[in-house]
């Protein structure tokens, strides 16, 4: 699995400063974001171009989406939720160009994003509802007795969230990556090579969707987190 | 000598039966697709807008899948 290696881009020792290829391909994903959205909607033309209309649909796919989620007062939070969006789809996207690195099926990465997430939503929550927030885990709904139960399940499905927020994105891109390389392999007998060519477009175009579907995945349950913060309770 | 031998046979069938794991949460995923499918074909009005939440769902059956799919390597790899 030499294609999930993080190793230096320049050489020499492997500190926390060093450029990594790793380090590379997330600038490159942020870059392409850049020129997307900032670079091609740059004209602000009445009636977009390319670019522009694509950079407008993406926008009001990921707009709807927080507002249809988290509700009007989520869309405070709509530039941090569309950037996740735009990083992780480029990040998943560019991952599948032949001889690229994939940063996202790295737990190293998915688990910053997705902490992230979970600390500014703990933080958005107190800030917003203060003591009520607690009412996560106090089902005010259930019987009394049934609430002591219902404690210790609310408070570990909530503090899984960042493990399984991570995990899940880490987890469908390393193992579609490794699926590609294991049919790969096989590329190399003869008798079988078309098989295995035949399988690998297939599986490619599998990736590609799981690339775009992880991302929406992604963000969705970003969006899921944000609106328990706003509005606690069940 | 026999007891590590056994560890590393261990860890190999560990690591299969988390593919079990795997296979489940398939069809848990094919659950949730195939309800919202025949939910939508009998009200297909309201389906458009329930498309946020059949994806939910399929990420919260799918995670622990690849939780088992994480249990598999960490035994090859880490352990």
């Amino acid at each position: 699995m030499d294609q999930f290696a993080v190793h230096p881009l320049f050489g020499g020792e492997l500190h926390w400063y060093t450029l990594t290829n790793e380090a590379l391909w997330m600038g490159v994903a942020i870059l392409m974001t850049f020129a997307m959205l900032v670079m091609g909607s740059r004209s602000r033309a009445i009636v977009p171009g390319r670019m522009q209309s694509v950079g407008e649909v993406v926008y009001n796919f990921v707009h709807s989406m927080v507002e249809d989620v988290a509700g009007k007062d989520g869309l405070a939070y709509f530039p941090y939720v569309m950037t996740l969006f735009m990083f992780v789809v480029f990040a998943n996207s560019l991952s599948l160009l032949p001889m690229s690195f994939a940063p996202t099926s790295h737990f190293a990465v998915t688990g910053v994003l997705a902490l992230l997430v979970f600390l500014s939503v703990t933080v958005i929550g107190f800030v917003k509802n203060g003591s009520k927030f607690l009412g996560l885990f106090w089902v005010a709904s259930a019987p009394f007795a049934l609430r002591f139960v219902l404690l210790p399940i609310e408070l570990i499905s909530y503090f899984v969230r960042p493990v399984s927020h991570s995990v899940r994105l880490a987890g469908n891109m390393m193992a579609g990556h490794a699926v590609i390389e294991v049919f790969a392999g096989f590329a190399a007998v003869a008798v079988i090579s078309p098989f295995s060519v035949m399988a690998i477009s297939a599986m490619y175009g599998l990736e590609v969707m799981v690339a775009i579907v992880q991302a929406y995945v992604f963000t969705i349950l970003t969006c899921v987190y944000l609106k328990d913060a706003l509005h606690p309770g069940h | 000598m026999e007891l590590i031998a056994a560890a590393a046979l261990g860890k190999f069938i560990g690591a299969g039966l988390a593919g079990i794991g795997s296979g489940m949460s398939a069809i848990g995923v094919g659950n949730v697709a195939g309800n919202y499918l025949s939910g939508a074909l009998r009200n297909p009005s309201a389906a458009a807008g329930q498309t946020a939440m059949l994806f939910i769902g399929i990420a919260f059956a799918e995670a622990l899948g690849i939780f088992s799919f994480l249990v598999a390597l960490l035994l090859m790899f880490a352990v």
